[in-house]
């Protein structure tokens, strides 16, 4: 069923009298029905969605007020923060783009203008611009980390969000965590999406293919498991839509469940691709649909030429413009689209022959009070949620202030899992992974246990306690800075910094690969010292599967006795060398 | 057509020069050079083995990840257009003896080759490539990592 517009502009006019739209700021100076109308421009409309990690209900979710660029990336999209991000994209302060792109005034304005994001309220959206545009000129895609994130996904092994995805319509997607189930079930998966699920980066390895991996790969000549591009014909236009997932999925998650797989960047292939369609198959325009994470999408079009647009995920950069690339005497606009289901990109392009001449962009926040919900989407999301609704709506604590995660460092409902997990282990020290997904909950409301799932749902998420010497703990420390702070962007991995309980550190983001983590002390002050062993607690191992409780088990327990969510002590480094870096909350 | 797989398991059931040579080196005894093989240092290495240093050169490709998927068996291919390629041996600066592998190259056989390389940690992975007029490199860092974290 698609909106016509005149139903969206009533709809959109109840919503107005129900008081949920905004009395004041930039938004208050347009009619209710203008913050989704977008004119239509050119002949090919791309939406694009990614990162939702299995959020099909409305959430909070705070955006970063530390995301530190490095090296060329340095006070560059997407490492601005607060003020400067207002100015450096135009947004008026104090408005609903303020709230929905930046972590000011978080919890005013999280009161004032609710959730965002659920599926129900994206389909109304997506159905919307559909319908204004021509379904036909129109391809909705998704940039991946779709099918985790939710308690739910973890019991359906990611198949309710196949479910909803086929009904929101997408037509391509490519992955990340979607490899993180047994790679069985995620070729299951694959079968049960409706869409093309493309990726020119993912090949199948020589001792697999010689076992009989060729029964079902895409090409045994190139070794792609999966189908590389898609070419459709758009408003007369030829576009083709190449699927790049995530590069280093083996590394950050666990190659165990994938062992028959091998993925990279392969930007040589990836050229070699872009080339063919271009000069054999007679394409107007390419888009790359990646999950490589933004400083590597804007590396990777300074290096492989003839992309016209590559719509991008992974790094969780929420941009209201694209940034462009000059490569070549052409440009390349990357784009990125934030997650947890926030917003949804709108890229209107003009094509003709053989090239781009002129495109429109919009990033739409999912504003889940303004947006009316779509009542078959919202009657399937009902469905996939009743089977596990006791579980997860058990109401465990109340938070005494707004708990969440998403930063370079340590976030408030990290510092509650690094508690937990030192209080059932009785260690010293815990670790926790520097995950960017994970919704808020604001001060004042009850954490049920599908907030602390929302934290924690992986499909490998046991814990673990054991002996590490002091320079285990630097070793690591080390090893996860470098792959957030490495001045080279194919040398990152994205993700942010491991979260730490119990100890406290000082860290130089600038400093090179082995000096930029000193002063390790414990709470009490202790300095660590190399040779020294400690008692250190974690979970999400990606070698070998830990042997403890899961961790939303631990973090459930310790809530249940906590009762009063209050941070007594943010584990959180001094940092070095970041006043004035744009990217800093000063 | 012939599948890539029947050409794989020509090859390993066949023996490609390339697939026996890592996985028994000991085999091309004629050729085993232990003084290379066994020391800790790069240099010392590539003195035992060669009359003078490498010189750095782009008619040597090396193909290695940016970022290991696994240090126990880091893919590394090597190739080159050089005339009469008489070997092609993989250097890790870093591992405890550096040599990793050494290929002898017949007369007349296409100058690549292909193996599984073991990396403790992030180093240096150098290419050289053995001709009748010299002795040819190229390097690049390959980044190992404990992983995990990721978002």
């Amino acid at each position: 069923m698609s909106t016509s517009r005149r139903d969206f502009a009533r709809m959109m006019g109840l919503a107005a009298v129900a008081g949920v739209l905004p009395q004041q700021g930039f938004a208050a100076k347009r009619q209710p029905g203008d913050f989704y109308e977008v004119p239509s421009y050119g002949n090919a409309r791309l939406l694009h969605m990614t990162d939702c990690h299995g959020q099909l209900n409305p959430v909070y979710f705070r955006e970063p007020s530390i995301n530190l660029g490095v090296g060329p990336a340095y006070g560059k999209a997407p490492h601005i923060v607060g003020h400067k991000f207002l100015q450096h994209f135009g947004i008026e302060p104090g408005s609903m783009e303020e709230y929905a792109f930046t972590y000011l005034n978080f919890e005013d304005a999280a009161l004032q203008y609710g959730k965002v994001g659920g599926f129900a309220h994206l389909k109304t959206l997506v159905d919307q611009l559909r319908g204004s545009y021509g379904s036909e000129n129109t391809l909705l895609v998704d940039g991946g980390d779709t099918w985790q994130g939710s308690g739910i996904n973890v019991k359906t092994r990611g198949m309710d969000m196949v479910r909803a995805c086929n009904l929101l319509g997408v037509d391509i997607m490519t992955g990340h965590w979607e490899f993180t189930y047994h790679q069985e079930e995620v070729l299951s998966n694959i079968a049960a999406f409706d869409g093309e699920f493309l990726a020119q980066n993912v090949l199948v390895t020589e001792d697999a293919l010689f076992e009989g991996a060729d029964e079902y790969i895409y090409d045994e000549d190139t070794m792609r498991v999966f189908k590389p591009y898609s070419i459709r014909d758009m408003g007369g236009a030829r576009v083709a839509v190449i699927g790049q997932a995530f590069p280093r999925t083996k590394i950050a998650n666990p190659a165990r469940f994938i062992p028959d797989w091998t993925f990279d960047i392969n930007d040589d292939l990836l050229q070699e691709t872009v080339d063919d369609l271009r000069d054999n198959q007679g394409v107007d325009a390419v888009v790359v649909l990646s999950h490589n994470g933004m400083d590597v999408d804007i590396a990777m079009a300074n290096r492989v030429s003839g992309i016209d647009v590559i719509l991008g995920g992974h790094t969780h950069d929420g941009m209201p413009a694209p940034t462009q690339v000059k490569n070549n005497g052409q440009t390349t606009l990357v784009c990125n689209v934030g997650s947890n289901g926030k917003f949804l990109g709108v890229l209107d392009l003009d094509i003709g022959k053989g090239k781009v001449n002129g495109f429109q962009y919009r990033l739409l926040p999912v504003f889940s009070e303004i947006l009316p919900a779509n009542q078959e989407m919202a009657a399937l999301v009902a469905a996939e949620r009743a089977p596990y609704a006791a579980w997860m709506d058990e109401e465990l604590a109340v938070a005494d202030e707004v708990l969440y995660r998403r930063g370079n460092f340590n976030g408030t409902f990290d510092q509650v899992i690094c508690d937990a997990l030192r209080d059932h282990y009785d260690a010293q020290i815990s670790l926790s992974p520097g995950f960017r997904w994970g919704t808020s909950v604001m001060k004042g409301q009850t954490v049920t246990m599908e907030r602390v799932l929302d934290q924690t749902a992986t499909t490998y998420s046991e814990t673990y306690a054991r002996d590490m010497t002091g320079a285990d703990i630097k070793l690591i420390l080390e090893d996860v800075a470098d792959n957030i702070f490495n001045p080279e962007p194919y040398l990152q991995s994205g993700g942010d910094m491991v979260r730490l309980g119990g100890m406290d550190y000082r860290c130089d983001p600038l400093a090179p690969m082995g000096s930029r983590i000193d002063e390790m002390r414990l709470d009490n002050g202790e300095l660590i010292e190399a040779s020294k062993t400690y008692k250190v607690a974690g979970w999400a191992t990606v070698g070998s599967k830990s042997e403890g409780a899961e961790i939303w088990d631990v973090t459930a327990d310790y809530l249940r006795k906590t009762q009063d969510v209050r941070i007594n002590k943010l584990n959180t480094p001094v940092l070095k060398n970041v006043a004035g870096n744009p990217g800093y909350k000063a | 057509m012939i599948s890539r797989r029947s050409v794989l398991k020509a090859v390993f059931t066949g023996g490609a020069i390339a697939g026996l040579g890592v996985m028994m080196p000991r085999i091309a005894l004629a050729a085993w050079n232990a003084t290379a093989f066994e020391t800790d240092s790069q240099d010392a290495a590539m003195d035992a083995m060669y009359d003078s240093a490498p010189a750095a050169s782009a008619d040597v490709n090396l193909k290695a990840p940016d970022i290991a998927e696994n240090g126990a068996v880091v893919p590394v291919t090597v190739s080159s257009g050089l005339a009469g390629v008489k070997s092609i041996a993989v250097f890790v600066e870093g591992n405890p003896q550096p040599l990793a592998a050494q290929f002898f190259i017949p007369a007349g056989t296409k100058a690549q080759a292909s193996c599984r390389i073991r990396m403790g940690k992030t180093s240096a992975v150098t290419a050289v490539v053995e001709t009748a007029s010299g002795t040819f490199s190229a390097s690049k860092e390959v980044k190992v990592t404990i992983g995990g974290c990721g978002g």
